[in-house]
């Protein structure tokens, strides 16, 4: 029987536009930027093409759901850190954000930075006991912390308790609403693409890769850990802040498991470890699992079934598949 | 008196797992400029001894002295940082990075940062170079692809390099190698030798884990011999090859010489 | 005395709960997060044979805790085998295939009041002046004899040696002939069995709800991590501290407290101590 094998080779545009070399021609200067300005551009541009003020609200669901994966992509892929806890983040950067705005009466472009780095520093607070953990434990112990809060808040009848707090202010329109959100995800996106290349990244993926050799350099992991922590939990409390003031209300339902489960389903679908990836599978997912909120809770089955699917079948998702076609011919080969 | 002081003083270190006994109240000093070989059979407590040393484990009980200051008890980071580095065994490079990007990560930590670098005095220039500088003094070739490698794709002997590149890129005053010869040719340990002695040179003090007999009693100006977690002689070279004790327990019956030309 | 009574009664079927997740990790490290799906899947199954096709109970709890059996087989044959070995894998896939199960039961209408088992056998007596009825009696008699079964199954049956071979060293097990792909479906298998089991023992005593399902889990993690990962012999004895743990803030300081409690005892265990009760010192190197 005749044997193949699939060959791979770098298109000749991606080698000559590796590095400064980018600059020598138009050609290659849009085979590096188009890809970007297309993702930039298309979100912009976004909530224009939406019909209604509904479809609007969910750009904005979106661009939060977006924050919370690409926070759990970077704890996950390049600290090791799996993190099963995203509602726990929202939760304590919503609660914030509304107590700071119904108690001192704050507008919500002041709550918000403060809700974020607030709470980005309770989080990691509370998280450092579980720092020097590692994969299943890490991630069994972050399961609980949603859960427990809620059942604290219920039982200690805290900040309105089951009720939560209402009367949050919204932003001036939704426009503003939309934009700071997608201003948001972008400056994030983008900010933490370009940390995880600088040699801070670089002892990120160090301590994933290696943590007893970091040890052996003089460096503390915990320290980087928490550093890494207080990043992603400031994205998703940044997100928690949002959605209150979008919401206009603040209450136990912050710690759904809708915030946890679907940024890793956004990241798995669009690829971990790209950070592009679970930006674009939030922007494909969430807009599903709208279209099918009139089936309740069916809609967490199907996301978790094509979660399985994709982290069963083809665990590199559509970002490295689709970065893959783009830097390189394939073809089959006699071997 | 301060000039006779050890740099490194091990003192009744004892370690226990469960009920066995792995460190029996070992006690050694190291002097400054010192290389150190430690020998001994499988089993024997060396690599543990340099795990109680820079804090990877915590010892049952017993001190650790650098330069008179107590380091026992303090956790691996804090040790490395103040200079007692090590290499591992098992070679633990960060794989998925380039052989000169696992550098960078050493660089960062604090100590590099105040020493610059192995050869550096003061401020660290920018990582990458230093990076490639100090992988060229220990044998990657500049000008080939080798130190653009990812890690995970390098030959044994090219591992070993790196892990004791790590150490140097802190500006270390002990490294404690853990067989860096082990799983290396001939030629890779021939080539290796030199840069221990210039090591010595640079007058950093340096503890070897070592089963290549050979080739460690030509760096080392003095030997300890450990069996079954217990300290058996210490001496220079030709004392403990001299030592009756030593040819019973670590070579069995069979004469030293002829063990050390077939290691 | 009362405490010491619903302490234990809670302790045991904490136990029950953790048995399941313990066995499977402790012999194929995979941490199954489905646990809790499996155990209200179970429930719900004798519900329809019971309710809607109108067999006999024994017979219904006998074909459920078989089904539940078969579904977790069929769970790691065809889904785990795969990510097998990747642990952030193992655990988003078996969390979402949990979760599917469980949120399918939620749409499919399984929800609310109205699903109940009905106790094994009717009936109150007094110890000193303190009603206990004869099912939480039967938990606990149950429950010690889960304990002694896996005992002496793990000891003295070839497949139960053959799955400890395989729990402290793989590699070694392989070399000695165990097919550790088909122990570890034979260990999901009696792990989904167990979770089954504890469903069928403790579920009269209260609703068949989903939300058990997430609640099932979250406690035999917290009993696994406190009694070390693995470790079932830990995990019984973890199950005594959480139970009357929770029994006295239960008493105390009100039921809402009792999640609280769980997680506080992992934290305090991952703290203090973090190979848990009765782990080892190489799972203590794999975890910090």
């Amino acid at each position: 029987m005749e044997q193949r094998r699939k060959e791979r080779l770098d298109r000749g545009v991606k080698v000559r536009s590796d590095g400064l070399y980018a600059l020598m021609s138009w050609r290659e200067l849009s085979y590096l930027t188009l890809p970007r300005l297309v993702l930039i551009l298309g979100i912009i541009v976004l909530p224009f093409v939406m019909p209604n003020m509904y479809w609007q609200r969910v750009i904005s669901i979106v661009c939060i759901y977006a924050l919370l994966a690409l926070s759990f992509d970077f704890l996950a892929h390049f600290l090791g850190l799996v993190s099963l806890g995203g509602a726990f983040l929202i939760g304590v950067g919503g609660y914030i954000s509304a107590i700071l705005n119904t108690t001192f009466g704050l507008s919500p472009f002041v709550t918000i930075p403060i809700a974020t780095i607030v709470g980005a520093a309770v989080c990691t607070l509370l998280l450092f006991p579980c720092l020097p953990l590692r994969g299943v434990y890490f991630a069994i112990v972050t399961l609980m912390y949603p859960l427990a809060l809620k059942r604290v808040i219920e039982a200690l009848d805290l900040f309105g308790g089951t009720n939560g707090i209402l009367g949050v202010d919204s932003f001036p329109n939704s426009w503003v609403e939309q934009y700071f959100v997608i201003a948001m995800v972008l400056l994030f996106l983008f900010g933490t693409r370009r940390l995880v290349n600088t040699d801070l990244g670089l002892v990120f993926r160090a301590v994933k890769d290696n943590d007893q050799a970091v040890k052996a350099s003089g460096m503390s992991i915990t320290y980087y850990k928490a550093i890494a922590v207080f990043i992603a939990s400031g994205m998703g409390c940044l997100g928690g802040a949002c959605i209150v003031h979008i919401f206009m209300w603040s209450g136990i339902s912050l710690f759904a498991l809708d915030f946890s489960i679907i940024p890793i389903a956004a990241t798995v679908i669009g690829g971990g470890g790209t950070l592009v990836g679970p930006v674009l599978g939030a922007f494909i997912l969430v807009p599903i699992s709208e279209l099918l909120r009139e089936f309740g809770t069916l809609r967490i089955v199907f996301y978790s079934l094509a979660l399985m699917a994709f982290i069963v079948f083809r665990s590199e998702g559509i970002m490295v598949y689709g970065e893959r076609k783009y830097h390189q011919f394939e073809r089959w080969v006699k071997v | 008196m301060s000039e006779d002081q050890p740099i490194l003083q091990v003192k009744e270190v004892t370690k226990a797992f469960g009920g066995i006994l792995a460190l029996n109240r070992i006690s050694f000093d190291v002097h400054e400029g010192d290389v150190l070989g430690i020998i001994g059979p499988n089993g024997s407590g060396k690599t543990t001894v340099v795990n109680c040393i820079t804090g990877f484990i915590k010892m049952s009980s017993g001190k650790v002295y650098f330069r008179g200051k107590d380091i026992s008890g303090k956790p691996p980071h804090k040790i490395a940082d103040m200079g007692v580095t090590r290499t591992f065994q098992i070679m633990r490079p960060y794989y998925s990075l380039p052989a000169y990007k696992n550098l960078v990560i050493p660089l960062f930590s604090p100590r590099a940062k105040r020493t610059g670098g192995w050869r550096g005095g003061g401020k660290l220039g920018d990582r990458n170079t230093v990076g490639i500088d100090i992988l060229e003094e220990i044998g990657f070739e500049r000008d080939s692809y080798v130190p653009y490698k990812t890690a995970s794709t390098l030959p044994t002997g090219y591992l070993k390099r790196l892990e004791l590149a790590r150490c140097l890129a802190l500006k270390p005053e002990v490294i404690l190698c853990d067989e860096v010869f082990s799983g290396l040719s001939m030629s890779e340990i021939a080539s290796m030798v030199p840069l221990i002695e210039r090591l010595q040179m640079d007058g950093i003090t340096v503890v070897m884990i070592e089963h290549r007999l050979r080739e460690l009693f030509r760096v080392a100006n003095r030997v300890l011999v450990m069996n079954f977690g217990e300290k058996l002689i210490e001496g220079t070279p030709d004392e403990v090859m001299a030592n009756e004790k030593v040819k019973e327990a670590y070579f069995g019956s069979e004469d030293v010489e002829e063990v050390m030309t077939h290691a | 005395m009362e405490i010491i009574i619903y302490g234990t009664i809670n302790s045991v079927a904490l136990a029950l709960m953790a048995l399941g997740f313990a066995l499977v990790y402790g012999i194929s490290r995979i941490p199954n997060f489905a646990h809790g799906a499996l155990y209200v899947i179970t429930g719900f199954i004798t519900w329809i044979f019971l309710r809607a096709l109108n067999l006999n109970y024994a017979f219904s709890i006998v074909l459920a805790i078989i089904i539940a059996g078969i579904i977790g087989a069929f769970i790691y044959q065809f889904i785990l085998i795969r990510v097998r070995g990747m642990s952030i894998s193992e655990i988003i896939a078996s969390y979402a295939i949990g979760l599917a199960i469980l949120e399918g039961f939620r749409w499919g209408g399984f929800k609310g009041m109205t699903y109940t088992l009905p106790v094994f056998i009717e009936g109150t007596f007094f110890i000193g002046d303190i009603p206990v009825d004869v099912h939480r009696t039967l938990v606990v008699i149950i429950g010690a004899g889960v304990v002694t079964f896996l005992w002496l199954f793990t000891r003295y049956t070839r497949l139960g040696l053959a799955l400890r071979g395989m729990a402290q060293d793989e590699r070694a097990a392989l070399m000695l002939g165990i097919d550790s792909d088909r122990m570890a479906v034979v260990a999901m298998a009696i792990g989904s069995m167990l979770s089954g089991l504890a469903a069928i023992v403790l579920l009269p005593l209260g609703n068949i709800v989903v939300e058990k399902g997430y609640d099932v889990l979250i406690q035999a993690i917290a009993v696994c991590i406190v009694g070390g990962l693995g470790s079932w012999v830990g995990a019984v004895l973890a199950a005594f501290i959480i139970g009357f743990a929770q029994i006295l803030t239960v008493v105390y300081l009100g039921a809402h407290f009792q999640m609280v409690v769980a997680l506080l005892a992992i934290i305090l265990t991952l703290i203090l101590r973090p190979s848990g009760l009765f782990g080892r010192q190489k799972e203590l190197e794999e975890r910090v």
